[in-house]
């Protein structure tokens, strides 16, 4: 199972930063919450899948998977969410201000 | 022993109070109460005087950085001594001039705030034992002597002098830090009188002359041996008691001091003596030469200070061939020099002191410093006259006043280097004297240019009637100096005594110092007298005819000048800098995105490659299930898609999809946390994104196009990342730290284990978590009130 999950990582990490390359704003904002999600396949994979149970501590003795990278990647979630908030805001206003999406035509001062 | 350190950290310390007192109203002007830490270190010094003329020294060390054998340790011998009083001494009269200088509505503290910085970084220097900490002090006193030249700081000429001496010295500096560090690497210790002990070790080395030319560097640059020697007239733009302190009597002596101090190592070297000699002559001249062209009395007094320097460095380098082998047995002849250069030292400050202080009473009451525009002052500034003539006529070498004294042995050194024979190019030593006396001629008709066109004559230009001495305590500091002047005159031998031989005698710790005799009045009709008698008749006759004379300068245009050199230097640097930055600083984030994914293919690929990491595919894999099959498909194939739609809707579909995708599959990881979040989150943002596509405009090309490079730069990064977490996965270097976690019901009472990490194990960084995610909603909040100002789009630059 790793290597089938670390070719997707490859597959997302080769969209992502395609998009990335972009010129428009929004594809960036996708880029970036593409790059999130192979980040945090990353983090699982680097885990491992081995352990037979979710990390919740029952009755019966178990091995539980890796509980680490799960709370890594609760945090990463969230911080993903706020950054991507911000970012559409951003690109909003850009819009408002410059009355463009094309990052080709935010270069600032010709003469700087 | 401890006292020293204190000594160098008293300033500190005062300025450290001024800082924090600067929302206190002093009624008083706040330099009475700065005037009391140059007084009490003044008094300590005095009081080492003694025990330093008995050839006692003080040594103390404390720790700093010991990881680093970086200590604070400090070492008071005569030479240190001497420069310590010079510190202190003038700094006291300065300031006391400054309290009458410098009116209240100035920004006082951070004037006073930067002097006391310049005075701790200044005793820093000479009282360091440690060369690392003394490069640390040395460049302090580039920074405080940068911050109050730009201290009127609207000005123009202000920021272009800062600028300049801090470009010059600091260049300089840092070549003396490599030429310690080099030291270090050839004696192993950092301390300057272990370094000295060594000085056969370091004389056959290899470093031996890169040491010495990164030294000299360092200690010409900050005493403004030609051709560096350009910083020092700009900035004249200082006030005029920092022009009297740093830029005359201290801080441009402290290239002076390094110079003395490393004699023992470098000297008897030919290369050292050349070098020393020569700079020292060639500034001579060249700054007495341009003296006299100057119509700005500041400017006038910058270049002559830059000429007496180089006088003293020339004595030093004379000084440094007492080490030679060849002259052992008639040493006395250069030891001498190095008295007569100590000697100069102190009589410079004195007279060049009292000169700066009588231009700043000429500027503070006048409000003009030009030459042309003043004369005949004599009739209303009686006693400024008075001094000015004192000082002058010293500097000119006149008796009956100490600069005599001095430069009469200077002349006797420079006649008595004739005389040895262990010169390649004896011509050139033979020139010594000449140069000598054609720049004291010259320094004669500055001398007297300087006291008679102000002071003489008819009144003209902005002396009024209404012109009048200033405030009395403005007067106190000159006319001390003045006094100093004759009175060192009267009896040299006492200030020889008790401070000049020991600073000799810790530049040549085998010499007697009591061979070097007394200072005489009067040789008899020697060649230095005749010396003397010459630069007077020849000086006056030039001095008459001036204004003949100065058609010389027309040879000399600015186009030939090293400012000129300077200016077209840093104009070319500058736009270099702008050339290369523009090079790469584009202005298109899809540029600067490849600049990091570049590095990431090239480095860390690359270093990946290189090193020949093995990783095999499928070992020990878990098996996998059909459902993680279809999933993994199907993220993939969506990934492929995004970039590759047309329209925006379908790529934030596409993306939200994947998003969901991905709750699935941590469902399949069996992280039912992560689902439940990814789930509400995805839902939440690409609601966002659906609203923010509703807001922003349709994409100015429909289809982007699509793009071979970046494409290339994209599967690059993902080969990359592909093969290093495949290695990663097969080469696991250590367990996983998770079982730790697994007590979670032990240690924390919770059954699950990653809440329990989130709330409780690693709480702080669940809170710095939050945090961030509040100043995103600031971020987000203030940018959708964010109006644009009125007329924000119409600002120039």
């Amino acid at each position: 199972m790793e290597t089938l999950i670390i070719i997707v990582i490859g597959v997302l990490i080769t969209s992502a930063t395609y998009l990335l390359l972009s010129d428009q704003i929004l594809h960036i904002i996708l880029g970036s919450g593409v790059l999130t999600h192979a980040v945090h396949l990353l983090l699982m994979a680097m885990g491992g899948f081995k352990g037979a149970s979710e990390p919740i501590i029952g009755h019966e003795q178990t091995t539980y998977v890796d509980a680490l990278p799960q709370a890594l990647i609760l945090t990463s979630i969230v911080i993903n969410f706020a950054i991507t908030a911000f970012f559409l805001v951003l690109a909003y206003h850009i819009y408002q201000s410059s009355n463009t999406t094309d990052l080709r035509n935010l270069r600032g001062y010709r003469h700087e | 022993m401890l006292s020293i350190l204190l000594a160098i950290f008293l300033p500190f310390l005062a300025a450290l109070l001024i800082i924090l007192s600067s929302t206190y109203q002093f009624r008083h002007h706040i330099g009475w109460a700065v005037l009391i830490v140059p007084i009490l270190l003044f008094i300590y010094f005095m009081r080492r005087l003694f025990d330093v003329a008995d050839g006692e020294t003080f040594y103390t060390t404390t720790n700093w950085i010991p990881s680093f054998s970086i200590h604070l340790s400090t070492y008071l011998d005569g030479l240190s001594l001497l420069f310590s009083l010079l510190i202190t001494g003038i700094g006291t009269l300065v300031i006391l001039y400054s309290i009458y200088y410098m009116t209240k509505d100035e920004q006082l503290k951070h004037f006073y705030v930067y002097l006391l910085l310049f005075m701790g970084s200044m005793l820093g220097v000479v009282l360091s034992d440690h060369v690392i900490v003394l490069y640390v002090f040395w460049e302090l006193t580039s920074i405080s002597s940068f911050l109050l030249i730009a201290f009127w700081y609207q000005r123009k000429g202000s920021r272009y002098g800062a600028q300049k001496s801090l470009i010059i010295t600091v260049f300089g500096g840092f070549s003396m830090f490599i030429g310690f560090l080099m030291l270090h690497y050839v004696t192993g210790t950092f301390s300057i009188r272990e370094m000295l002990l060594q000085a056969d070790v370091i004389k056959n080395h290899d470093l031996f002359i890169p040491i010495i030319l990164l030294l000299l560097l360092g200690a010409f640059t900050k005493s403004v041996q030609f051709p560096f020697h350009i910083w020092l007239p700009d900035a004249m733009e200082a006030p005029t008691p920092i022009s009297a302190y740093l830029h005359s009597a201290t801080m441009v002596k402290a290239g002076i001091y390094l110079v003395a101090r490393f004699t023992p190592i470098f000297g008897g070297d030919m290369l050292w003596f050349w070098l020393v000699a020569s700079a020292g002559m060639v500034t001579l001249f060249w700054a007495a030469f341009n003296a006299i062209r100057q119509t700005d009395l500041k400017a006038l007094l910058a270049y002559s200070t830059v000429s007496q320097l180089g006088l003293i460095m020339s004595l030093f380098g004379v000084g440094s061939l007492a080490y030679h082998p060849d002259i052992q047995l008639s040493t006395v002849l250069l030891t001498q020099a190095t008295f007569a250069a100590l000697f100069h030292l102190v009589n410079h400050s004195t007279f060049k002191g009292a000169l700066f202080m009588i231009v700043g009473i000429i500027d503070f009451q006048i409000g003009t410093r030009d030459l042309r525009r003043l004369s005949g002052l004599i009739y209303f500034m009686p006693i400024s006259f008075t001094i000015a003539l004192i000082g002058s006529f010293s500097m000119a070498g006149l008796p009956p006043f100490n600069g005599f004294l001095s430069k009469e042995m200077f002349f006797t050194a420079m006649l008595k280097l004739t005389q040895f024979d262990i010169f390649s190019v004896q011509a050139v030593i033979n020139l010594f004297p000449v140069v000598a006396w054609i720049a004291s001629v010259f320094t004669f008709i500055y001398s007297m240019t300087l006291v008679f066109e102000t002071f003489l004559g008819e009144k003209k230009g902005k002396v009024t009637d209404e012109t009048r001495e200033p405030p009395f305590g403005m007067l106190i500091s000159p006319i001390i100096l003045a006094s100093l002047v004759i009175i060192i005159f009267i009896f040299p031998n006492t200030l020889a005594n008790y401070v000049l031989k020991p600073a000799v005698g810790s530049v040549y710790p085998f010499v007697d110092t009591n061979e070097l005799g007394k200072i005489e009045h009067w040789h008899g009709f020697t060649a230095e007298f005749w010396m003397t008698v010459g630069i007077i008749v020849v000086g006056t006759i030039l001095f008459l005819y001036r204004n003949q004379f100065k058609k010389a300068f027309l040879f000399f245009p600015y186009e030939l000048s090293i400012d000129n050199v300077y200016n077209h230097a840093l104009a070319y640097s500058e736009k270099l800098a702008k050339k290369m930055t523009n090079l790469y600083m584009t202005g298109y984030l899809r540029h600067y995105f490849s600049y990091i994914f570049l590095f990431i293919i090239i480095v860390i690929g690359g270093a990946f490659f290189a090193l020949h990491i093995p990783f095999s595919i499928g070992e020990n894999d878990q098996a996998i299930s059909t459902f993680q099959w279809i999933i993994a498909v199907m993220i993939a194939v969506t990934a492929v898609t995004v970039p590759m739609v047309g329209s925006r809707l379908s790529a934030v579909l596409l993306t939200g999809f994947i998003g969901y995708l991905m709750a699935m599959n941590f469902v399949l990881f069996r992280a039912p946390d992560l689902a439940l979040t990814q789930l509400i989150v995805e839902t939440v943002s690409t609601s966002l994104f659906l609203l923010a596509f509703y807001f922003l405009p349709k994409w100015d090309i429909e289809r982007a196009p699509f793009k071979w490079r970046n494409l290339l730069i994209a599967v690059s990064v993902g080969f990359v990342f592909t093969v290093i977490a495949l290695a990663v996965n097969n080469n696991r270097l250590f367990e996983s730290i998770s079982s730790y976690y697994e007590k979670a019901d032990e240690l924390a009472g919770a059954k699950n284990i990653v809440n329990t990490i989130l709330g409780d194990f690693r709480a702080f960084d669940t809170m710095l978590e939050a945090i961030v995610l509040f100043i995103a909603g600031i971020g987000i909040y203030a940018l959708t009130k964010y109006k644009k100002a009125k007329g924000a789009g119409n600002v120039e630059d």
